[in-house]
């Protein structure tokens, strides 16, 4: 019973047109464990989870999956058929009706009918129970758009298991989480463990895998490297078989040499519907500086950049000075002209164009610089976007390729490109690094290294609180719109961070 | 870097096969008008016919790209078309008559009639012009939806119309006006307009092959350019013979294809173009690369119309007369005429030569069975259903693609 294995994955091969997205790749999963599943970007994960899920049919690769010593086979283009046989998945970003209340949303599709009504009563009591027994800590009346993502995800969660779930698959479930947001999903976790519930778990944080894996298979470029037992290797180890080589370094060394003073923001406040989501934060950036922002989610760390960037318009008290003069930012359009630029904590819905051309993104906001009031000057800007391209060393087949086909990391390098172009004074970064694998972080690390050396101040917000403690000289720390607290690099440590964010008397889980 | 460049071909031969599809469809119908009809569809005569007919629509379906692309519509450019129709008759009948002779008594009648037909074009440019900024301006900075401005727009233009007509057909139109919806250039000038095209074509393929060396960027065998360009050449020759066989190019013909290079050559060459396309494809990501998106939409509508104005000139001359029924339903053709040749109402994609195409296929089938003598009521069971069909066949296509 202990080592039974629940899913056995024999010699999938799947091809794209043009590539090999999963060659030849084979690994069993035992029954109860949590399996870990880690790779950098376009390495197959995304790939194999769409085959277990039912995305891409049995006749669209080659190989044999079985489960529960049954062989998978199926054949449309959706997910139904293997919720049927016990398989669910839960995305990074929850899939769910916001207007919808939690038990709504658990039962969706297929709600207790009673007489060919729905039977609200057995709808919220099972709700309730399924949230109890898995000790989920979402109250079961929310509506969905009340609550965090984090909530949303454990709503996903709950969905899944009250389908008699036998293999949970959680693709990448912490990218968009909070320190203790995560914590939380830990421990639940282990607790669906307990109950007998199976696994797949997918993550860029290698140490989630550490505190509950009982088993990684690491993949690149679309082989198996190996399968281990997590009490047997170290995080080096898995990098290293990641990236086909030994990182040492998780962050690269920079020389820090902060400067005159380049923006001063006093008494910032701003409110948007009613609320005030920024209360009086005070605080300055140095040229040459990395002034990180750390907060939970929702702590205003967000609202604080784009007030910044002019998104609130007027409704902005307070003061901003830039290099010493009193300016007012009431736009993008402004904030680009004093020379600051934002890349945005959501690529796909704010930094890119998907649809439009690699080129075409990297130019966007740059093409004063090759185009008169008539023409375009098409082939300086091309030449410009390569010389950036090029410098970011971005994974494209063209400039001309749809930016949408780029990988998670490539699109943001492009995003990077695009303001790099722009030649900044102050550079804002939303936490620029989620989602992406470990050897393109690196490579973004470095070049805002490279940027602050040249003198340009940084403001990088970053829920990872290792990268903020990381690549900051300084680290603000934001509560409830608030700055609770700057610290100095060498007073950082993530547990004063932690106190700072939660105010200490707030507990890490949710209610 | 490279194993992706065969995804890319495919991708682009993609591309290709859309576009070649509808002048493929076009073709097809063409040649089942044709047998259908015994030949008089594609007669040189009946061919002009065509391309006169898709004039009115096509500047609408012309303006309304760079409106839809931003993810906008204008439904209100019908009611438009036929109110300054009726102002250019009201102009030219009614107003000016009653005045510029007085003013100028020294000019003959014949040149009073230009004069006329001078003041009345720029009023009426200027008239699309202020309606398009007045209903832009709403829906950029008002925020009320393109959707409900635009329908609130063509009911009181429709309106508009009404009062100024009082029920009657305004006449007569001036014959310089006339000449500008159903003149025809004569045999020389339009030869001499074809060469001018053939030396611009040519004089465009070298001056790019120069900045594309001076940049350092790959270019294409010269034989490959100059093949290129004398295949458009060709065609234009071809269309200048073919047109010159039996009256001539016609004039508005020729208005339709200066505006449409030119609004072209802004989609493509200039910033407020690839603003457009931005805007479409993702707003927000736009705003924050710290363009005017407001202005952006509001210049759309301006353009609009813009176009609204020189439709509404041509169709008082082509009609030779203001009437009450002037430019109905003709947004839906325009809007029709765009998304056949491939302009997603999703915003973000679409092109002037594809909305050109989808006019001149819906013109196509609308002459085709006028030719044949069908009921008008099969013409537009039919012209629905192929709309439908075309936009179906886009959405599965895209389907497959995104698999």
């Amino acid at each position: 019973m202990k080592d039974e294995i629940i899913l056995r994955i024999e010699n999938i091969t799947k091809d794209f047109p043009g590539i090999r997205a999963l060659s030849d790749v084979s690994f069993n999963i035992k029954k109860g464990d949590i399996h870990g599943l880690c790779g950098e970007n376009g390495a197959g994960k995304s790939t194999l989870v769409k085959i277990l899920a039912g995305v891409y049919p049995n006749n669209t690769y080659q190989g044999k999956i079985y489960f529960n010593e049954k062989e998978l086979k199926f054949t449309s283009y959706s997910i139904e058929e293997a919720i049927k046989e016990g398989i669910a998945t839960v995305y990074q970003e929850p899939v769910l009706v916001p207007q919808m209340t939690v038990g709504e949303n658990i039962f969706l599709g297929r709600e207790p009918e009673d007489k060919g009504m729905i039977n609200w009563s057995k709808l919220f009591s099972d709700t309730k129970e399924i949230l109890n027994k898995y000790n989920l800590g979402v109250p079961f009346f929310a509506k969905l758009s009340t609550l965090s993502v984090g909530q949303q995800q454990m709503v996903e969660i709950a969905k899944a298991l009250s389908q008699e779930i036998k293999l949970l698959i959680l693709d990448e479930p912490t990218s968009a989480l909070t320190e203790a947001e995560v914590n939380y999903l830990m421990e639940m976790l282990k607790n669906l463990k307990e109950n007998g519930v199976t696994c797949i778990y997918i993550s860029h944080r290698l140490d989630e895998f550490f505190r509950i894996a009982d088993n990684i298979t690491v993949l690149r470029d679309g082989l198996v490297v190996d399968t281990v037992r997590t009490v047997d290797t170290t995080e080096e180890k898995v990098i290293a078989m990641m990236v086909g080589r030994e990182m040492k370094k998780r962050f690269p060394i920079r020389d820090s040499k902060p400067g005159e003073k380049i923006l001063e923001v006093k008494n910032l406040s701003v409110s948007a519907q009613n609320k005030m989501v920024i209360k009086d934060v005070s605080f300055d950036l140095k040229k040459g500086e990395i002034l990180g922002i750390a907060g939970l989610m929702g702590s205003g760390r967000t609202e604080l950049v784009t007030a910044l960037f002019g998104e609130y318009g007027n409704q902005i008290d307070g003061e901003i000075l830039l290099e010493g003069k009193s300016v007012k930012i009431r736009s993008a359009e402004d904030a680009i002209k004093y020379g600051i630029s934002l890349v945005p904590e959501d690529r796909k819905e704010m930094g890119l164009v998907l649809i439009q051309e690699v080129y075409k993104n990297i130019s966007l906001p740059n093409l004063r610089k090759f185009s008169s009031a008539l023409s375009i000057d098409k082939y300086k800007e091309l030449k410009e976007c390569k010389k950036y391209a090029d410098h970011l060393t971005i994974k494209t087949p063209s400039l001309f390729t749809i930016t949408e086909s780029l990988s998670g990391g490539n699109q943001q390098k492009v995003v990077i490109a695009k303001w790099l172009m722009s030649n900044p004074k102050i550079l804002i970064l939303d936490d620029p690094t989620r989602g992406i694998d470990v050897g393109t972080k690196y490579e973004i690390y470095n070049l805002i290294n490279k940027l602050s050396e040249n003198g340009v101040g940084i403001i990088m917000i970053s829920s990872e609180l290792e990268e903020v403690l990381g690549m900051s000289d300084r680290i603000m720390v934001m509560r409830e719109g608030e700055c609770a607290g700057i610290l100095n690099r060498k007073d950082a440590t993530q547990e004063r961070i932690m106190a700072l964010a939660t105010n200490l008397k707030r507990s890490y889980r949710y209610n | 870097m490279k194993q992706l460049s065969f995804i890319d071909k495919i991708k682009k031969i993609k591309i290709d096969i859309r576009a070649y599809t509808l002048i493929f469809a076009l073709i097809i119908i063409w040649l089942l008008f044709g047998s259908l009809t015994g030949g008089i569809f594609l007669s040189t005569r009946n061919f002009s016919n065509l391309l006169r007919q898709m004039t009115i629509i096509s500047f609408l379906a012309i303006g309304m790209t760079p409106v839809i692309i931003t993810g906008n519509i204008d439904l209100s450019v019908g009611s438009m078309t036929g109110f300054i129709s009726i102002i250019a008759a009201y102009l030219q009948a009614i107003l000016l008559p009653t005045f510029l002779p007085g003013l100028f008594p020294a000019l003959s009648v014949e040149l009073l009639g230009i004069l006329s037909t001078m003041i009345t074009i720029i009023i009426c440019l200027l008239l699309g012009l202020l309606i398009g900024m007045g209903q832009g301006y709403i829906i950029a900075y008002g925020g009320v939806p393109a959707f409900i401005v635009t329908l609130g727009g063509m009911l009181i233009l429709r309106g508009g119309l009404l009062a100024v007509a009082q029920g009657k057909t305004i006449i007569p139109i001036e014959d310089s006006l006339r000449l500008m919806a159903q003149g025809y250039l004569s045999k020389y000038p339009g030869i001499i307009i074809a060469i001018i095209a053939i030396i611009i074509i040519f004089l465009v393929t070298l001056q790019s092959r120069t900045k594309k060396t001076q940049y350092g960027l790959k270019i294409k065998p010269l034989s490959y350019d100059l093949v290129a360009a004398s295949v458009f050449s060709a065609l234009v020759l071809a269309f200048t013979f073919m047109m010159n066989s039996y009256r001539g190019i016609q004039i508005p013909v020729l208005i339709m294809a200066i505006i449409a290079i030119l609004v072209t050559y802004l989609m493509n060459n200039t910033r407020f173009g690839r603003y457009i396309y931005a805007v479409g494809g993702n707003k927000e990501a736009t705003k924050l690369s710290g363009i005017n998106v407001q202005a952006v939409v509001l210049k759309t509508y301006a353009l609009m119309g813009l176009l609204c104005g020189v439709s509404g000139i041509i169709l008082t001359g082509y009609v030779a007369a203001g009437t009450t029924s002037g430019g109905m339903n003709y947004e839906l053709s325009a809007i029709g005429g765009c998304v056949m040749g491939g302009t997603s109402l999703m915003g973000g994609i679409g092109t002037v030569f594809g909305a050109l195409m989808g006019t001149l296929l819906m013109t196509s089938i609308e002459n085709g069975m006028s030719v044949m003598n069908m009921s008008v009521f099969w013409q537009y069971i039919v012209k629905g259903s192929i709309l439908i069909l075309a936009v179906y066949a886009d959405v599965t296509s895209r389907k497959n693609k995104s698999l």
